[in-house]
């Protein structure tokens, strides 16, 4: 089928400027308020995320730090508006961005800003990427579909992008398809279909868990250039420690499906506010201290369909009480820019290493 | 007691190049299969006991009106097969000629044929032979096609070459052609002929399922482990391959099942399949076919009986392959 | 792609001699052409004897096999025991079956495509659930069946056509025996595409393009659909030489002269030459009909070419 057969939708300039009355300066580029999504399932109700809030702001990274099953990626599909639906459902709060609410915004009107002004780089490139089809055209179809770029234009665009993210003979390689491309190859087109129309915002889903080590450093490389060339604000969703102290201005760590702690990313490492942001500091090796027994934080994650009453994280937490097992705890302000939800926050904060 | 849920092979085989379409396995979906989001499906919906594949089916079977629905025709399918007398009192073969193509009429419900025979009394007593048909073929079938897959897939090497060479030959014949030859020369009036040319024809089908299933099984990461921990091929083929290729090899015969009583009913139709005096659906149909415009009844009884009973193998068939394939889910 | 198209080309060699031969030993090991030739009247010896001799009969099977498959490369099927060459027979039968099967292909595959794609779009509806419980009862009816059920329906009862096809067989009088050819094939057709659409509308690569912020319908046609429907139509290429050998049934309920029919009274009077010769020309298709198969695999999917 012949590109310039369809109708392309020329760039959405009405839906790229910004909301009408301008946002003020710290205003946050996206606004995300107590976000709750619901999976259906046979086994019941998957509570994945609930009530997530944070904010990004215009050309800031956010780390989003968690492990499997916390509810991370499903917080980013439900803000890019790609979640499986059903049997996922957004269940309540707003994502707001530049001030609108995208959860309420007509799906043709959504549709614009995905892969305009909000993109996405996930984590398994080969089946991220459409098996059948170049890459060449996987990223011409970015300009022709967005900007009613000519095929021709188009695929100049193309190669341009793939030089960007400098992969060698790219004029060649673009009638390539994905599979013949290594794993940090294929990574970097990926990135390059993310940022092919400059958006403000780029969602990263552990983008470089999929890789080899020596890889993943070039990726993150090229991820943190590229974002600061262009001034895009980064949600860097991760279960890796190490890149987010690289990369990351502020850090949200999600368990069970809610943000148990945010912080600027060096208040975080040095004083932890959460027992289980601890925990996780804790049970990264570290060279200088090789004399004791490598920590690990006890017992599984939980179910989402069984989310314990309370604090989730309490069956697992050393500084569990009472009133943990009852009450679930607010989320505390600690300091300017930081929060924790726990009741005992301050004896954590003040716990020393 | 290894972990089951690992990866059976997948049975919709659809581009098997078989020569019928009755014989491929229908690519079916499962409607209640559910993925979550990439990466973070691991503990969603994690089962706090474990539970095996086997009773996790059983569980599912039981819930499943489709299951239930398909056993219990099959149950009455049996039982009148069994004992056809139990339903119907007359006699097949004893036929009064003044009555052909007579309607129904109290005591003789479907009508009479042309010989004027009972229709209703036929149709009872054809149950048995395709029944029969069905059940000795598909265990023919799912023995030797299971057993010779499996040990293709397990030795690998010349063996495997071999036997695929094989099955890809029987692959190349059409089955009704197959059948039009080879049963042509055949005087018996048994249903054996008709069983024994279906397994011939339809073991290789089962096999490339077997074959792809102990492949699969035998990359698994327990199975690496017990021949690491010094387990003999033969014991590790018996006691960890072969549990979780057979699942596999149940859901492609059962859904066979109902083919080959469709398989056996057109022989018999084209005259090369079962002959009389044995009682045949097939038969009975073809000779009823010339009088369709007079005496429609007399084909659409046997003809009804025939697609429900092959409708009830199937619909089983789908049911449990559904429950057995937990990628489906 | 050239060096695959040649393995696979040559991987049919000996599937081909394997088929053909095992045909070969079932009808000629099996019965007795000579004695079929005589009907009820006690053969001749000498006249037997001489007709085995010019036939090759009187040769071991194997070199009966090899002499016949000579004769095949300079396409010479032999003659049926009236006289009449195989070869003469097949050029009045093939076209007829090729436009009946032809007929039956297109069917299936628009209609069967275009449910299963319309039914996996809309999984867990009342649409798709319907779809799927009406495949298997079609599934569920053999084709002896449907056909007599159909031309009771349109061709006696409603008059739309008329029962039986005319030797001429025009395309117009193929359309319900192509239907009834089909529906097996259809049913399957839309069960596999509905599958094949349901697991790849949520494959990774469909969630992409929805995050490039591609409109629906281009998601679906550019993204879902090439990659859904490779093994839909492998399906169907293979299907073509499947339908080819099942049309008898379908030919012998609309009274078609087709290959089927031949085939069937070949059989009948035991008219071997005609049986081995017809046998041999379906397996071919068959073999070449699975050849196309792996050829539009190769093309369709590039991870296949490149391996």
């Amino acid at each position: 089928m012949s590109d310039t057969l369809r109708p392309t939708t020329p760039a959405p300039a009405a839906t790229a400027a910004p909301a009408p009355d301008g946002p003020p300066p710290a205003a946050p580029l996206l606004d995300v308020q107590g976000l709750r999504v619901e999976f259906r399932t046979r086994d019941g109700v998957a509570r994945a995320v609930n009530g997530v809030s944070y904010q990004v702001h215009p050309g800031e990274t956010l780390a989003v730090l968690g492990e499997s099953g916390s509810g991370k990626s499903v917080t980013a599909q439900a803000v890019m508006g790609i979640l499986d639906t059903p049997p996922g459902k957004v269940t309540g709060g707003r994502v707001l961005f530049h001030g609108r609410d995208l959860l309420t915004l007509p799906e043709d009107e959504r549709r614009r800003l995905r892969g305009a002004r909000m993109a996405m780089v996930f984590q398994d490139a080969l089946s991220a990427l459409n098996p059948v089809m170049t890459v060449g055209d996987q990223l011409a179809e970015m300009f022709t579909v967005h900007r009613g770029a000519s095929r021709r234009d188009a695929r100049a665009r193309a190669v341009e992008l793939m030089d960007r993210v400098r992969i060698p003979a790219a004029r060649e390689r673009a009638r390539d398809y994905p599979h013949q491309f290594s794993g940090g190859m294929r990574q970097r087109i990926m990135i390059a279909m993310a940022i092919a129309l400059e958006p403000e915002l780029l969602i990263a889903d552990e983008p470089t868990t999929a890789l080899d080590v020596t890889v993943q450093a070039q990726v993150m490389d090229l991820l943190a250039e590229l974002r600061r060339d262009l001034g895009t604000a980064l949600v860097l969703i991760t279960h890796d420690l190490g890149v987010v102290a690289e990369v990351a201005d502020r850090i949200a760590v999600m368990y069970a499906g809610r943000i148990v702690e945010t912080a600027p990313v060096h208040a975080l490492y040095e004083r932890p506010a959460h027992p289980y942001t601890r925990g996780l500091l804790d049970s990264v090796p570290r060279l200088d201290r090789r004399d004791g027994e490598l920590y690990a934080i006890q017992g599984m994650p939980p179910s989402l369909t069984r989310v314990p009453p309370g604090c989730a994280f309490h069956p697992r937490c050393p500084r569990a009480r009472e009133v943990c097992r009852t009450e679930e705890p607010p989320s505390h302000p600690v300091a300017d820019g930081r929060a924790s939800a726990c009741h005992f926050w301050k004896e954590t904060l003040d716990d020393l290493r | 007691m290894p972990d089951t849920r690992d990866p059976a092979a997948d049975p919709d085989d659809a581009r098997s190049p078989y020569g019928n379409p009755h014989e491929a396995v229908a690519p079916t979906g499962g409607g209640g299969a559910l993925d979550l989001a990439a990466g973070e499906a691991g503990t969603l919906g994690a089962p706090e006991r474990p539970r095996s594949l086997w009773s996790d089916a059983r569980h599912q079977l039981a819930r499943d009106p489709v299951f239930l629905l398909s056993a219990l025709l099959i149950a009455f399918l049996l039982f009148i097969a069994a004992w056809p007398g139990a339903l119907a009192s007359g006699d097949p073969l004893s036929c009064d000629l003044a009555l052909s193509q007579e309607g129904s009429r109290p005591g003789a419900p479907f009508g009479y044929d042309t010989q004027g025979c009972d229709v209703f009394t036929r149709t009872v007593y054809g149950a048995r032979a395709s029944i029969t048909v069905g059940v000795c073929a598909t265990l023919g079938t799912a023995l030797l096609g299971g057993v010779l897959g499996a040990l293709a897939g397990f030795f690998g090497g010349w063996w495997d070459a071999l036997l695929s060479r094989l099955a890809d030959v029987f692959f190349g014949i059409p089955v009704i052609l197959g059948g039009l030859v080879l049963l042509s020369v055949v005087t018996s009036s048994t249903v054996w002929p008709v069983v024994g040319f279906i397994v011939l024809l339809g073991w290789p089908q089962v096999a490339r399922i077997a074959r792809g299933a102990v492949l699969a099984t035998a990359q698994a990461d327990y199975v690496q482990a017990a021949r690491a921990l010094g387990a003999g091929r033969g014991r590790t083929l018996l006691r960890h391959v072969a549990p979780n290729a057979v699942a596999p090899v149940i859901v492609v015969a059962t859904i066979a099942l109902g083919t080959y009583i469709a398989l056996e009913a057109t022989l018999s139709f084209l005259g090369v399949g079962l002959r009389p005096p044995t009682v045949s659906w097939g038969i009975d149909i073809s000779n009823a076919a010339p009088q369709i415009r007079n005496a429609p009844h007399m084909l659409l009884w046997p003809a009804g009986a025939l697609s429900l009973t092959v409708l009830a193998f199937i619909l089983l068939g789908d049911a449990v392959r559904d429950a057995l394939d937990p990628k489906l889910r | 792609m050239g060096r695959y198209v040649i393995r696979r080309a040559l991987q049919m060699v000996p599937v081909f001699l394997g088929s053909t031969l095992l045909i070969f030993v079932m009808v000629y090991a099996l019965g007795d052409p000579v004695a079929a030739l005589f009907g009820d009247k006690a053969p001749d010896p000498a006249t037997a004897a001489r007709i085995r001799h010019d036939l090759y009969l009187d040769q071991p099977l194997w070199r009966q096999y090899l002499h016949y498959m000579g004769q095949i490369l300079h396409g010479d099927f032999g003659s049926a025991f009236n006289g009449q060459p195989v070869t003469e027979l097949m050029a009045a039968a093939f076209p007829v079956t090729l436009k009946l099967t032809l007929v039956a292909v297109v069917l299936e595959a628009v209609f069967g495509i275009a449910l299963g794609v319309a039914s996996g779009l809309r999984r867990g509806r009342p649409l798709d659930t319907g779809l799927l419980a009406l495949t298997l009862i079609v599934i569920s009816v053999p084709t002896f069946v449907s056909g007599y059920l159909l031309q009771l329906v349109f061709g006696v009862k409603l008059g739309w056509t008329r029962p039986s096809v005319s030797p001429a067989a025009r395309l117009d009088e193929l359309l319900l025996p192509g239907l009834v050819l089909a529906l097996v094939s259809l049913a399957y057709v839309t069960r596999l595409s509905r599958t094949s659409v349901a697991e790849n509308a949520r494959a990774d690569y469909v969630r992409t393009a929805v995050a490039k912020g591609l409109p629906r319908h281009r998601v679906v046609s550019r993204h879902l659909l090439r990659n859904s429907l490779i093994p839909v139509v492998t399906f169907i290429g293979a299907d073509i030489g499947a339908l080819m050998g099942g049309a008898i049934v379908t030919e012998r309920i609309f009274n078609i002269h087709g290959v089927g029919y031949q085939l069937y009274q070949g059989i009948l009077r035991n008219n071997a030459p005609t049986v081995v010769g017809f046998v041999t020309v379906l397996v071919i298709v068959f073999l070449l009909a699975n050849l196309l198969v792996d050829l539009l695999y190769a093309v369709l999917d590039p991870r296949i070419r490149h391996a």
